[in-house]
């Protein structure tokens, strides 16, 4: 009976996970078919042919190459900013008595929970009066103060919780406040900050919305939406849009093998409390 | 910046701390990214509000209106029809990503052969783009694509047709991608909910005789209560603002049959221009959201309270 029970058991769930990596398996085979094998017999049907060319097409003549820069350029900044400024109003608010420390805690928070909707307008607006649309500039801005809230509600949380004599030991042995934030608290914060760089680093990476509404030409267009006009340039070639695709998800599939743990430990920090 | 704590450093403790609000480097720690915030999201969120009372094309600038796109949007059929459609979003996509996560979690939860590459491979999409997943779905949608085949393959040709273009099936067609993203997410929330359980519960509960139903519903759920809230916000929000996956796969049709309060918000402010129109639907968006936005913030109140 318990024998049954754990074959069933493994075998709904090795069908399960088919249907979560098959579509997946699916697009890494079809990357790599020629585009007359896939015209011939479609995107149903089996590989009968192998080709890397398709990643050469993406990659340059698709302007994947371009695009992965621009999600570079504007994803690393974003994250080591805003996770910077977050980390220094979570110290401040956690650690000291601030006036109306609670109310701009929960307000930081609130405005990373308004739906993005009623900001794009404006948000698409003010980088015009500034100067800084179709630059990445207003992009890591956006994401920056997008992410703000968030980021400093989640290490707030987590440097409360940290004992207070250290930094009054560090206190007593002359540190200044600046010294204590970047000497104490910021290496015991370490890992909320990890796992906060993990999972801020997909949302930015992955983000279309954002870069849709303060970008427009082409060439300055991170790979998420990329991808999208990759698949408008190359209309039926089904292999370079999934070869495309595949670029498109390599880094974030790597920062997620690279900090798995934080990744997953990240995702759970707001749910367990 | 020894200068602005020198005089604190020696003073107790309990003073140190009530002094130190004086600190100008303290200050700053805390405005500079309140300022930041300010500029790119309190402030125009104020704006989005006063846009939604003007009518405006982005040239010339806004004229009040007053209510007058709220009236429009009340006999406004396409905005009605995204309005249903992100009701059954809500209720699907939400209703079934917790249904879908909450069963994999309790099915996945206890340590066993198998469970970490399980885990692992519903975890997997959560980490592709909306973008990607919408790709990888069109692939499978595809006339002849993979559910084409496979349907022929057990003999039903006759319910083929095209997924996406058809208005019947668009809008399903592009809730199950997000689904298949969403389940795995959920399911880590609900893992983690699970493992914080004290398993002495289970075991006095079963001890009284409590089957595994019984125990699943007096301990199991009374006890995820905060993994619950915390979800069940997270669901709504996400929900609300669902938009790449609709806009990478259907861009909200054909015939407006998949669109959603989110794509329809963003097509109306940056194809047809209609600035103070597209406004006044971002509102609506955040009134909906408005709810649980403030219920999240009572539970973190009182958190911080605590």
């Amino acid at each position: 009976m318990n024998k049954l029970r754990t074959g069933a058991f493994h075998t709904g769930m090795i069908l399960l996970s088919l249907l979560w990596l098959g579509p997946v398996l699916w697009v890494v085979v079809m990357s790599t078919r020629s585009f007359d094998d896939i015209a011939a017999h479609g995107v149903g049907s089996l590989p009968r042919s192998f080709t890397l060319d398709t990643y050469r097409q993406a990659w340059t003549d698709g302007g994947e190459l371009r695009a992965l820069i621009n999600s570079m350029l504007v994803t690393v900044p974003s994250v080591l900013v805003s996770l910077g400024l977050a980390a220094m109003a979570a110290f401040a608010l956690s650690r000291f008595r601030i006036p109306g420390r609670r109310t701009i805690l929960l307000l930081m928070l609130a405005g990373n929970l308004l739906p993005p909707q009623i900001l794009l307008i404006p948000v698409a607006k003010f980088s015009e009066l500034t100067g800084l649309y179709d630059t990445l500039w207003a992009l890591i801005a956006v994401q920056v103060g997008f992410g703000l809230g968030f980021y400093t509600f989640v290490l707030h949380g987590f440097m409360r919780d940290l004992p207070g004599e250290i930094q009054e030991a560090a206190t007593i042995d002359g540190a200044g406040t600046a010294q204590i934030f970047t000497k104490v608290m910021l290496p015991l914060t370490r890992p909320a900050l990890a796992a906060l760089g993990a999972l801020s680093f997909t949302w930015i990476f992955n983000d279309l919305l954002w870069a849709i509404t303060v970008l427009r030409t082409d060439d300055n267009m991170p790979v998420t939406p990329a991808l999208l006009a990759l698949q408008g340039q190359f209309v039926s070639s089904w292999n370079v849009i999934a070869a495309g695709t595949v670029i498109a998800a390599v880094p974030t599939v790597a920062v997620f093998l690279r900090f798995q743990r934080h990744f997953v430990s990240g995702l759970a920090l707001g749910a367990v409390k | 910046m020894t200068a602005t704590i020198s005089t604190t450093s020696v003073t107790p403790t309990r003073r140190r701390r009530r002094s130190a609000r004086l600190s100008p480097l303290l200050a700053a720690f805390v405005l500079v990214p309140f300022a930041v915030e300010s500029v790119w999201v309190f402030w125009p969120a104020i704006q989005g509000f006063w846009f939604s009372l003007t009518r405006w094309d982005g040239m010339t600038p806004p004229t009040f209106v007053g209510t007058d796109n709220y009236v429009e949007l009340a006999g406004d059929a396409t905005f009605r029809g995204a309005l249903v459609n992100t009701v059954i979003w809500l209720v699907l996509f939400g209703g079934l990503s917790v249904l879908g996560g909450f069963g994999m979690a309790l099915v996945l939860q206890k340590e066993r052969r198998g469970v970490g590459f399980y885990r692992a491979a519903l975890f997997t999409p959560v980490v592709f783009s909306l973008v990607v997943t919408a790709l990888v779905w069109r692939v499978f949608y595809q006339p002849d694509g993979i559910a084409d085949t496979l349907l022929r393959a057990v003999g039903l040709e006759q319910l083929i047709r095209p997924w996406l273009a058809d208005p019947q099936t668009a809008l399903y067609a592009v809730i199950l991608p997000a689904l298949w993203r969403q389940i795995g997410y959920v399911m880590v929330l609900f893992l983690a909910g699970l493992k914080a359980i004290d398993p002495a519960l289970h075991e006095a509960a079963r001890m009284d005789g409590a089957n595994s139903w019984q125990r699943l519903r007096h301990v199991t759920i009374p006890q995820l209560k905060g993994v619950n809230a915390v979800v069940l916000s997270v669901i709504v929000i996400d929900s609300l603002r669902s938009f790449d996956i609709v806009w990478s796969l259907t861009k909200g049709g054909p015939y407006h049959s998949s669109e959603l309060l989110s794509t329809y918000m963003y097509s109306t402010a940056f194809q047809s221009l209609r600035l103070g129109y597209a406004s006044a639907i971002a509102v609506v968006i955040f009134v909906l959201a408005l709810a649980v936005i403030l219920g999240y913030l009572v539970r973190a109140f009182r958190e911080e309270a605590s």
